[in-house]
Order: structure tokens, then sequence, then C-alpha cells
């Protein structure tokens, strides 16, 4: 019997219909230098970020060599901006990945059994999505002490319910499938038929979400280091934001400059998880 | 079905569903506490000063902390039944009235937030709406977009350099001018002009999100049957649009609307430490830095409970607004 040669030109017309869109390429592209810099701070910038280098409170542009400025501790700005990138993309993509295993697993459970199971999963998730998930956060992190992994752990356990939510009701719509029901018929188990026969299927809004996951994380992390909640030994966009915060009247740059490095993060992110929406779905994007 | 039968058969179905989820994040509160380092024990001895192992264990066996998890929990349950989320000595006040105090600046801040994000969403959400895919539709779609992208904390900031720093026409922070003697109007001016920046902070990413959805909404609606026919009978653009449009694309957005109430209050946190401004939020981070657990989940258990009650309202008030909306 010869392969059915179906999924593989769905693939490709999924990345044509991605790389004509210019503001997915664009976006992709920022993003790819940002993962650039974070993997190269150490070679960039070789010092600590956190050392003083030169006097403080140099305004961006006042010294060739520190072209961002330095700050009240006369610490490099871009030293700092390129060293905060790595926690940024950290938090984010590590709390991605830990909130969709954690959603799909949840979801995936769910939405294939029903019934009692499915109504005591739907409870579940409920009663994580109901409180404030920022003030969870805080709670959360403020419980287990503020450091990289415990950040990551606590913005996962408040987003998974946005992922299980759509993984059920795609698994739902998709166990009634006639592809599922041959499955069953050739007696395969619950395993196989959740991992490999309904779980492709229902990844696309998956992969939509789970990029406009990553810039929700990495906003929720910003917010906890401009608290003081994040990793106190390690310098990020927050924290930087936060220690310029009492200096807003005399060197307003040192909160500006980390946050136009969140915006134009989170920017691209959410642009992607548009652009990727608008491959994945194309009847949808036709519409708008 | 009449609409008072029809709100009621909500009203039911609302807190059979709702009291489940309000008993477990009770419990899921209980086990944060739980986990929190620290007792009463070690906190009340902590005040006093210092504390032998004895007095210690007495301490704890009055308080009721060495019995078993379980009975820990009921006693728990029925503090709250009698309204008591505890006591914190760093406020030296029970944390149940130090909520109470801090709730109403908060509900104002909100109320002035959603306000502003549902008006100004609503008008770009229409506008794009009725542009769609032309220039004024993607103009408002980067706006909207960038609203999306923005930190709270860090707009907070840039509006204060730019407002009452640069420009000084606002006020930085608080809610009133302390000790200003102002009463009548001038007082209402003052708290007004008090509450304009974090309001604004706190509305820009539901600006942005009432924005989509309007869009969205507004867009689906346009296309019904009884669109085409109210323009087919020669009504006004203007009257179709609010009269037949706008007022069916309102469903869906106050549903969702309903939904984001719970990030209004987290966004609080962020905007009312920024503006110091005295409300829930502050009061949060204000007991993270003080370590006073009691506080800290007591905001966190109101918060939610309050997200549910919106919630209930909402629908309350779809039943009201839609005959369709039957006993599911």
């Amino acid at each position: 019997m010869t392969t059915v040669p179906a999924p593989r030109p769905r693939r490709w017309r999924v990345l044509r219909a991605f790389l004509r869109n210019p503001a997915g390429v664009v976006s992709l592209s920022f993003l790819i230098l940002v993962a650039a810099l974070a993997l190269g701070a150490p070679h960039l910038y070789p010092d600590d970020p956190m050392e003083m280098v030169a006097r403080p409170f140099l305004w961006p542009g006042q010294n060739p060599a520190f072209p961002l400025g330095t700050d009240s501790l006369g610490r490099d700005v871009a030293a700092g901006l390129v060293w905060g990138t790595r926690v940024s993309l950290l938090v984010g993509f590590s709390a991605m990945i830990l909130g969709v295993t954690l959603g799909l697993a949840i979801g995936a459970v769910a939405g294939y059994f029903g019934g009692r199971v499915d109504a005591a999963l739907v409870k579940l998730i409920e009663i994580f999505q109901t409180p404030p998930s920022f003030v969870l956060l805080i709670v959360l992190v403020a419980i287990a002490q503020p450091a990289i992994p415990t950040v990551i752990g606590a913005i996962a356990l408040v987003t998974w319910p946005t992922i299980a939510r759509i993984v059920r009701s795609e698994f739902r719509s998709l166990r009634e499938k006639d592809f599922v029901m041959a499955a069953r018929g050739l007696g395969y188990g619950h395993a196989r038929i959740i991992l490999s026969e309904i779980l492709p299927n229902a990844l696309p809004p998956v992969i939509v979400t789970a990029s406009v996951l990553v810039a929700t994380a990495i906003l929720m992390e910003s917010a906890l280091s401009f608290l003081g909640l994040g990793d106190p030994n390690l310098v990020s966009w927050g924290s930087m934001i936060g220690g310029g915060r009492e200096l807003l009247r005399t060197a307003w740059y040192l909160s500006a400059i980390p946050g136009f490095a969140i915006v134009l993060t989170v920017l691209a992110l959410n642009l992607l998880g548009d652009a990727l929406n608008d491959a994945l779905n194309p009847r949808v994007a036709a519409e708008r | 079905m009449t609409r008072a039968a029809r709100l009621l058969a909500a009203l039911r179905r609302n807190l059979l569903a709702a009291i489940p989820t309000a008993l477990g994040i009770v419990i899921l509160n209980f086990f944060l506490l739980q986990l929190a380092p620290g007792d009463a024990a070690d906190v009340m001895a902590a005040e006093s000063g210092a504390a032998t192992e004895e007095t210690m264990r007495q301490l704890r066996a009055q308080l009721g902390l060495d019995l078993p998890l379980l009975s820990q929990l009921m006693a728990y349950l029925g503090h709250l039944a009698q309204g008591s989320l505890g006591f914190s000595p760093r406020y030296n006040m029970p944390v149940a009235e130090l909520i109470l105090q801090r709730l109403p600046g908060t509900l104002m801040l909100m109320g002035f937030a959603l306000g502003l994000a549902f008006l100004l969403g609503l008008f770009f959400g229409t506008v794009m709406a009725l542009n769609a895919g032309r220039i004024a539709d993607r103009a408002l779609s980067v706006l909207t977009l960038i609203f999306y992208s923005v930190p709270g904390f860090w707009i907070g900031l840039m509006l204060i350099v730019a407002f009452s720093i640069k420009l000084g026409w606002l006020p930085s922070g608080g809610s009133e001018t302390i000790a200003s003697g102002k009463t009548g109007l001038d007082y209402a001016l003052d708290r007004l002009r008090h509450m304009i920046l974090p309001g604004t902070t706190l509305a820009l990413f539901f600006i942005a999100v009432y924005a989509r959805l309007t869009r969205a909404a507004v867009m689906e609606v346009a296309q019904q049957d009884f669109v085409r026919t109210a323009r087919a009978k020669g009504l006004s653009a203007f009257a179709v649009g609010r009269r037949h449009v706008l007022r069916n694309a309102l469903l869906p957005v106050t549903t969702l609307a309903g939904m984001h109430i719970g990030g209004i209050l987290g966004g609080a946190v962020v905007a009312e430490t920024v503006f110091s401004w005295p409300g829930l939020g502050r009061l949060a981070f204000e007991a993270v830095m003080r370590r006073d657990y009691n506080v800290l989940l007591g905001v966190l258990l109101l918060s939610s409970l309050l997200v549910i009650v919106v919630n209930i309202l909402v629908d309350l008030l779809h039943a009201w607004l839609d005959p369709r909306i039957d006993l599911r």
C-alpha cells in the first residue's frame, strides 16, 4: 500500500501562506535577532552586567562607549538590556512549554473521555481561571520565594487553563470524527488514539495561542520583576524599569529604554500569533 | 417565558454553577495559606518578641494549628462563614475590615477604567469594522496591537514623565490632594484629576481587547439578514449602524467583557502600585513586601469572589436583554 501524500503539501501551503505575510516575516526575523542577542550575551558583554563600568547617569549618546548610557550605579544599560533578553526569553518560552504541556494533558483527557472526568476537570479549570491571574501569580511567587524556576512554574500554573479549554473543545469535536472511529475499530488504545490520531489535528489553534502565551509570560515576568518579585540575582527588563522608577525626574531614560525592548518583543510575538493564525486558518483569514 | 421567569432561571443556573467553583477557590486558598512559610503562631511569637519552644506549642494548640489538616480546613470554613479572614498583626486589624476599607478605591478605579475602555474600544472597533481593510482599519489595528503589547507599569511611568513631570498637568500619585480642604465640586474634580493617569494606564489593554471584540462582532452582525432588510427599507446608514448592528454586537462584547474582569483586577495591582493609589491591588503589593500572607490570601479570595459575582451579573444582564437565552 502506498502512503497517503496528503499532509506534506498542507505543511508547505501553511509555510507559503506565512511567508506571504510581511508582518509575520518581520516579527519572526526580529525574534530571531532577539534570540541571537540572548545567546550571544556572554560574548557581546563578557563582564557582569551588575558591575560598575563608568560614571553614573551617563545619558544615551553622551559617551559612544555606552550608547544607551549608564544607571545610578554606573552600570551599562546596553549590557543590562542584552542580558535581560536571556531572562525574558527563558521565562517566556519555558513557562509557555510547561503551560502548554499541562493544558494539553488536562484538556485532552477531559475532551477525549468526557462524562464525569470531563465535568471534574472543567471545574478544576474554572477554579484556576476565576482568580485574577496576576493576583494568583503574585501569591504563588511570594509563597514559593522569587527565583527563575518558581517564576516559570507560577506563570505556567496561571496560564494552563487557556490552553486546556482550547484543547478540550478541539478533542470534543474531533473524537466523533470518522478517522477516530476507524482507529477505535482497529483496536488502538486510548493513549495511541489521543497522541497520534487526535493530537496532531488539534494542534493549530494551540500553536497560535502558544505564541501569544510567550508574550503574556514575558509581560508577567517583567511586571513581577518590576514589583521586586523577580530573581534578585539577575538583570531583567522589568527590574531595570523598577530600578529607574525612583529616578524618573532626573533620568527617565533608565525606565524608558528597557520598556521599549519589552514592547517590541511582545508586539513581535503578538504579530507572529496573528500571522500563524492567518496561515493555519485560511478560511477565517479570507473573511477578514 | 416572561422576563422575570427568565431572570430567575438564569440566577438559579448561575448559583448552581458558582457555588462549587467558589468552594474550590476557598479550598485552594486554604492550601496556599498552609504552604506559606510561617503560621499564625510564628507571627504572634515574632510580634511579642521571644518565645520558648513550650509556649509555641501551647500557642499552636490554642490556635488549633496542631490539629489534622481536615479539622483545620473545617475551622477555616467556619471562620469564613462568619466573615472572618483572620487578623493582621502588621496592620493591627482584622483582614476582612482592612480589605473592605480598600475595596471602594479599587472599585472606583476599575469603574473609571472599564468605562473608558468600553467607550473607546466600542468606538475604535466600530470604526475598524466599518472600514475593514482600509487605511483607518489598518492604523487602528496597529494602535490596538501596541496597546495589547505595552506593559501597564511601564506606560504608567511614561505617563507620569509626560503629564506630571514634563507638562505638570496631572498629579503623579495618590487619590486626592492631602489636606487641601477642598469640598463639593472642587473635591470631586480633584479626585477625578488623580484618577486620570492610573485609570488610563489600566484601561489601555482593555481598550485593545474591546476594540478587537467589537470589530469582530460588528462584522458578523453586519452580514445578517435583518441588517440587509433594514438597509433595504431605506434606513440611513447611521440608523442601521446604531439600532440594528451595534445593539446586537453589544451582546457578545459584554459576555467577553465579563470574562476580563479578573484581568482588570490583576492590572489594578500594578497600576495602583505605580500611582500609590490606595486600593486592593496596592494592599496586595504591601502584603507581599511585609510577608503578611493572611492579607495577601484575603485579597486573592475576595477578588476571586468579585469575579464570580460580576460574571453572574453579566449573565443576568444577558437574560434580561436577550429573549433567545433560555434554560440551557
